[in-house]
């Protein structure tokens, strides 16, 4: 394998820049990862190699002629829920079978108008539902990492014979490494993974309820959810409009912020779009952050919540202090009741946009006797247990003489959860540091998340507060579990300050180091 | 609150999703594990909130009503199952 897939973004856009390397390159050293590593991993549903090596070249002739732009020959993976047009996007879904749009993403089209290279398209979780990658029709994605057990020896020691010489023994460490295969997180399984294993150089992913944070934690990558009204929304195939925001997942805090500072935008053609200019995230690295106010919310101090997650963030909290922040608790009463609310909203809004899959305009059409017959049949056979259940559920609490028990009611309570953060930043914090998952990634088909749909859901229990609030949130490695796994922490910021977001997660990825799954793929 | 296997039918009649009756047991345990889940919103006094319309506050976009796009018939059929003349076929829906 190449070391050129070793390169972060920044490195790479160096050397691009230098012409140590050409774009062409670094896309086949990429391409040649995936081919070998994509049948361990499925983190790939389509992968465009003829259309990567045409965007190479053309970024080459650029930079030859100094036309090159920010993100000029940087091989991206596309999350399968933005169209690009021609190119396989089904949203890892059945019932989108053959579509190919006939547009492009404006997220897409402002990563290639800066000149990036498109690799093909990520797995993910059908429609973007799910918190492991297991309800995609192309099967799971496996996680780079895995467990792995350290076994120590102590050397005894010993005298070597001559007179009073003592030869030290010392701890020997062995890292022996689990066969288990665990899950990368999701719905953004397929991103994450990608990037983890070098099998892109950043990916886009979408978050609706941690869908970009959960599963970057899961693998040791950063990735943050936008301020909602930040990034475009259009032509990202739509499950809970109020709630759904695209950002990127990269290797690092520096990648992160030259990814989103590309796929931002305010966009004439996505009415949620906010009419604010892109600032240049990256300048905001290295800022200091002495006398930053950091609250930490002791409602996410969770029930059952393992001892590691809570020494992670005490770490967390002694890094942040000793860079010059000060540390105030803080309290968000409305914490518990975001996961049951977000049950409500999300599914409500998925079972209203998932209506447009009907077997007339494009995808699975499974005919029938009649025309509704062919609708049932087609949405039975084309949706998956998990998008099923959601489109029940919303259709359920949407349904005449439940709309005010059930929606009414949640959206109410998610009035109370964006207040409970904006008192918080009336009162002076300026981010919020809290664990970005209550546990490190677990077994792909785990009979315990099988049994009980609602365990699945607890894995957003920290993160989709941020969602239901609309704001901007982190999530940024710290540390490893005792099975050598990498746990995440997030940081949650004001509307559009996304800035202090990438500056305090600098500031904890360099106390922490960056962690690196052992290469078995 | 909680649904029996009959309301579960009616929903997946209205969601337009043809379930069996298997589907729709294993549906009525899944949909009770859900309802019971989000039965605890129940305990938010929200006298006096207001529904949330809008996660940030904005204005609604408007801009010049003039033509801005078009012409695109062939694009808008070209991913259908099925077509003809530019147009989208269905079973027959009239007698």
């Amino acid at each position: 394998m190449s070391d050129l897939t070793r390169l972060t973004i920044a490195e790479a856009r160096a050397k691009l820049r230098a012409k140590e390397i050409s774009a062409t390159e670094i896309t086949d050293a990429y391409l040649a990862a995936i081919d070998q590593a994509n049948p361990l991993l499925n983190a790939y549903v389509a992968v465009t190699h003829d259309k990567a090596r045409n965007m190479a070249k053309a970024s080459d002739a650029r930079i030859a002629k100094g036309e090159g732009k920010a993100l000029e020959g940087i091989p991206l993976g596309i999350k399968d829920l933005f169209a690009t047009e021609g190119v396989h996007t089904q949203a890892c879904s059945h019932v989108l079978d053959g579509f190919r749009p006939r547009y492009e993403s404006t997220v897409t089209s402002n990563l290639w108008a800066d000149g990036a290279v498109m690799l093909g398209k990520l797995n993910m979780d059908e429609f973007a539902m799910g918190s492991s990658n297991e309800t995609s029709y192309y099967g799971p994605v496996i996680n780079p990492w895995r467990r792995s057990r350290v076994q120590t020896t102590v050397k005894p020691t010993f005298h070597d014979g001559s007179a009073g010489f003592i030869k030290p023994g010392g701890v020997e460490e062995n890292r022996s490494y689990d066969n288990m295969q665990l899950v990368p997180g999701g719905s953004s399984g397929g991103s994450a993974a990608a990037v983890s294993a070098f099998l892109c150089a950043g990916a886009t992913a979408t978050d609706t309820g941690g869908s970009i944070r959960q599963p970057a934690a899961f693998t040791g990558t950063v990735g943050i959810k936008p301020t909602y009204g930040r990034v475009s929304r259009w032509g990202v195939v739509a499950f809970a409009s109020s709630l759904d925001q695209a950002g990127p997942i990269a290797r690092d805090v520096r990648d992160a912020a030259i990814l989103l500072k590309s796929m931002a935008s305010v966009d004439p053609k996505d009415t949620t779009s906010v009419d604010r200019p892109v600032p240049d995230y990256e300048a905001a690295l290295g800022r200091p952050i002495k006398g930053m106010k950091v609250g930490i919310p002791k409602e996410y101090r969770v029930d059952g919540m393992p001892q590691e997650i809570e020494a992670l963030w005490q770490q967390g909290i002694a890094w942040l202090k000793e860079a010059g922040a000060e540390i105030v608790d803080i309290s968000l009463p409305h914490t518990k009741y975001a996961l049951p609310a977000y049950y409500i909203v999300a599914p409500a809004e998925a079972s209203s946009n998932l209506a447009r899959y009907d077997g007339v305009r494009y995808g699975l059409r499974v005919p029938g006797k009649d025309i509704v017959d062919m609708y049932e049949k087609t949405r039975a056979a084309g949706f998956g247990q998990e998008v099923k259940r959601r489109i029940m559920i919303g259709t359920y609490v949407l349904s005449a003489g439940y709309y005010d028990a059930y929606y009414l009611q949640a959206q109410k309570v998610r009035t109370l959860i964006k207040k409970d953060f904006e008192d918080v930043f009336a009162a002076g914090v300026d981010v919020i540091l809290t664990p970005a998952t209550p546990s490190a990634a677990f077994g792909v088909a785990d009979q315990d998340m099988a049994a009980d749909p609602v365990k699945m859901y607890l894995n957003d229990v920290f993160t989709v507060t941020v969602n239901m609030a609309g704001l901007p949130g982190i999530s940024v490695p710290a540390g490893l579990d005792s099975h050598g796994l990498p746990l995440g922490l997030q940081l949650i910021g004001r509307p559009f300050d996304e800035e202090t977001l990438f500056q305090t997660a600098h500031v904890i990825e360099k106390a922490a180091g960056r962690f690196e799954a052992n290469q078995w793929w | 609150m909680s649904v029996d296997i009959q309301t579960v039918k009616r929903v997946a009649r209205l969601a337009r999703i043809a379930v069996s009756e298997d589907d729709a047991a294993r549906m009525t345990g899944e949909l009770n594990t859900i309802l019971g889940f989000v039965e605890q919103l129940n305990e938010v006094d929200v006298t006096g909130v207001e529904p949330m319309t809008s996660v940030t506050p904005m204005a609604m976009k408007k801009r010049e009503d003039v033509v801005t796009d078009g012409n695109k018939a062939v694009d808008i059929v070209a991913n259908a199952p099925a077509t003809e003349e530019n147009f989208f076929l269905v079973p027959k829906v009239v007698e």
